[in-house]
């Protein structure tokens, strides 16, 4: 379902010297699989998820994800597929801050068909135990319940793959188990691929697949230690 | 949840700078608005004043002078003609020229109000458009002909009717009556049954006070500027100031130190005139005991006089039975030093070029001039009130510009705060060009809003300073009097914020996600 191979990233410095991020050579993963992805700071977690998500065009190499072949979409074509296929959860929520609970989760609606299920919204929400927050706006949420809006938004569009990127750093001890309990329950029950970066040993070691990016990035490999 | 509605969200969210800026726009809109309804109002006061004569004879001078002194009780006369320049148009050479001359007398006031002298045609021929005028149905060959004749004669009569609030026109041979102008009757509380005393001059408590008149009618509303007048009855007009009491400080009517010089002493005005509405003043001596006889319709009548000023108004309208003989050879003597400040003239409609040469004529000669008020109203909005206008409008425009400007100048400062927000939507999956729509939406939706703003703001402004400005000038406003002119205002605000927008916009669609959202 996700099959990445030969992938390079890479970005011009300020001194105009280049700074080689990835480097993959194949990296795999199946349809609802649930993968958690390791690795100390700024060796690119963030970096793959983007090119997985889309935001960033590889230099090189294939993404391809449900039979499309991100590497080669256009700009606009990436925005669509994104919105289609892809859900997101972030390290600090991204909420947006001008509307409510439920129109965060339609948002990502509008931009996939320009339709908002509603329902689907409300269901999503409800299943992470926010239905009585509906209307309220991200400043009036507790940080748990932010971020338990935005594992709804991810779900909205039925996404192939949910990439989350730390998504437990910024929330309270207490929180963090159930966010990773409704990230993992919600992937399950739709069927979604699941990859989820983090720094927590105790997170990552609820995962049947862990990835240790320095395993699988050459670029770390030849990096002087 | 469409683009409208996050657009809107977005403006939401910014309550206090959205709310300041459309505030800015609907203070610039309120201004355009104000500056359209009020030249409109005055455009439309200005032309409908003039409406019912094609022409106002005056003494030689300015014609706009003339008339905007004639229609809009503006400045002091030019001048005066003597009343058998008047009798030209009744049964003089001119006679057969024009379908109805209406002479008008000025020069005293109440509280400030302008008193016409006039004669009852003034209200009972003159507002009436040329279809609905009456005509002699023996005119008339045929009795199809004949019968619209008289229908249109009965819905002018029904139609006078409708000029009046309270009472009436005053008659013929009422000479210590008139009627009041709507404005008047509420600021100076007169009603029918009310005695006034006019007095001397243009200016409220300059001059002398005259002898008193009745109020017979009270005239509606009409927003034009005789709603800020009182009309007497000429004849009444004329015995008030034959005593010496005319405004000296008027010394545009010079005629009056003739009549003062040559009183027709020992004159017999006893005349009989077989005259429906023959109206004679009866002064009985010199101790300016104006008793006013009214003589009424069919009425035989007596006037015997020390001053003699019995007069004979010749009635335009073809439903008097005039004696142009007596008048000719007895009554126009005692016109003899009457004046009229302005006659209006009503062209017949049956001797077109005839008609189109009148002013020509007139103007040709010494004594007169002849102004059409179409031409000079024209004249004067187009070359002054339309100038003015114009500055208002540019200043206005300029404001909203600015306040159009300023708009984009928020917009654009905000889109630094913003861009991860806009990032955060692109990783959503919004396109480039749906980020960038959402801005344009935004700049759009704060000038609707403040465009809405605006006109409600300008209307309310205008129903606010409507009693002022009526006070003021006349002008009769109403908060809820649109403009088709308004109906751009939208399309035009629309098409401003798209171009505001357009640079935010722009920055909204060059944002980097991945940059953006690490930010």
């Amino acid at each position: 379902m996700l099959e990445i191979r030969d992938v390079k990233k890479s970005f011009t410095q300020p001194d105009g010297t280049m700074l080689h991020v990835l480097d993959i050579e194949e990296f795999r993963a199946k349809a609802g699989e649930q993968i958690v992805i390791v690795g100390h700071s700024g060796c690119g977690k963030t970096t793959l998820l983007h090119v997985i998500a889309g935001i960033s065009r590889p230099d090189s190499g294939k993404v391809v994800i449900d039979g499309w072949d991100t590497a080669v979409l256009s700009e606009a074509e990436r925005d669509q597929f994104r919105a289609a296929k892809i859900g997101y959860v972030f390290q600090t929520f991204n909420l947006l801050p001008a509307f409510s609970a439920l129109e965060n989760v339609m948002i990502g609606m509008a931009f996939a068909d320009g339709r908002a299920d509603r329902e689907r919204a409300e269901m999503l929400l409800d299943r992470v135990g926010l239905s009585h927050r509906l209307t309220h706006k991200p400043s009036q949420l507790s940080v748990g319940e932010q971020q338990r809006v935005a594992v709804a938004r991810a779900m909205a569009n039925r996404p192939k793959v949910l990439l989350a990127d730390e998504p437990t750093a910024n929330v309270d001890s207490g929180n963090q188990q159930h966010v990773i309990d409704m990230l993992r329950g919600s992937c399950e029950q739709e069927g979604v691929a699941l990859l989820l970066v983090t720094h927590s040993p105790e997170v990552a070691k609820q995962f049947d697949r862990i990835e240790r990016l320095e395993e699988i990035n050459r670029v770390l490999k030849s990096a002087p230690t | 949840m469409n683009l409208w509605k996050i657009a809107l969200r977005s403006v939401q969210h910014r309550r206090l700078a959205s709310g300041l800026t459309a505030l800015s726009i609907g203070l610039g809109v309120a201004l355009v608005v104000g500056v359209m309804v009020i030249h409109a109002v005055v455009t439309h006061t200005f032309q409908r004043s003039g409406e019912g004569y094609d022409l106002i004879i005056g003494a030689k001078g300015s014609r706009l002078e003339l008339v905007l002194n004639t229609v809009y009780h503006i400045g002091k006369p030019v001048g005066t003609l003597p009343y058998e320049y008047y009798e030209e148009f009744e049964s003089g050479r001119f006679a057969g020229d024009v379908e109805l001359a209406v002479p008008c007398c000025m020069g005293g006031n109440y509280q400030g109000f302008r008193v016409v002298g006039t004669t009852p045609n003034m209200f009972d021929e003159l507002p009436f458009n040329r279809d609905q005028i009456s005509y002699d149905v023996s005119e008339f060959s045929t009795e199809e002909e004949r019968e619209d004749a008289r229908r249109r004669s009965q819905d002018r009569f029904a139609d006078s009717k409708e000029l009046f609030a309270e009472g009436k026109n005053f008659g013929w041979g009422d000479f210590y009556s008139g009627v009041v102008g709507a404005t008047v009757a509420r600021k100076t509380g007169l009603k029918v049954g009310d005695k006034f005393r006019p007095v001397h001059g243009f200016e409220a408590d300059q001059g002398e006070e005259h002898d008193e008149f009745e109020v017979v009618g009270v005239l509606k509303p009409t927003g034009t500027a005789n709603d800020r007048a009182l009309f007497i009855n000429i004849e009444g007009f004329w015995l008030i100031h034959e005593h010496g009491h005319f405004d000296e400080s008027l010394d545009v009517l010079p005629g009056e130190e003739d009549a003062e010089a040559q009183p027709a002493e020992g004159q017999t005005a006893a005349e009989e005139h077989d005259h429906d509405h023959g109206a004679d003043a009866a002064h009985a001596d010199g101790d300016h005991d104006h008793e006013a006889e009214a003589s009424h319709d069919n009425h035989d009548h007596e006037a015997d006089s020390d001053h003699d000023h019995g007069t004979e108004m010749a009635h335009g309208d073809g439903n008097h039975d005039h004696d142009h003989a007596a008048e000719a050879g007895e009554g126009h003597e005692h016109e003899h030093g009457r004046r009229v400040t302005a006659i209006l003239i009503r062209t017949d409609p049956r001797r077109m070029k005839r008609a189109m040469d009148l002013p020509k004529i007139i103007n040709q000669e010494g004594e007169a001039q002849a102004a059409m008020p179409t031409e000079e109203v024209t004249r004067l909005l187009e070359g002054i009130v339309g100038n003015i206008q114009a500055v208002l409008m540019v200043f206005a425009v300029m404001i909203v510009v600015v306040a159009g400007i300023g708009m984009m100048v928020s917009i654009y400062n905000s889109m630094s705060e913003r861009r991860h927000e806009i990032a955060v939507m692109r990783a959503l999956g919004a396109r480039r060009t749906t980020v960038m729509l959402i801005i344009l939406l935004e700049s759009i939706l704060l000038s609707l809003g403040g465009g809405i703003l605006g006109l409600v703001l300008g209307h309310a402004l205008i129903g606010l300073l409507a009693p002022t400005i009526m006070e003021q000038t006349g002008v009769v406003v109403h908060a809820l009097q649109f403009q088709a002119a308004e109906l751009i205002l939208i399309p035009g605000l629309v098409f401003m914020a798209s171009i505001v927008g357009y640079l935010p916009a722009v920055i909204a669609y060059r944002t980097e996600v991945a940059d953006s959202l690490s930010e």
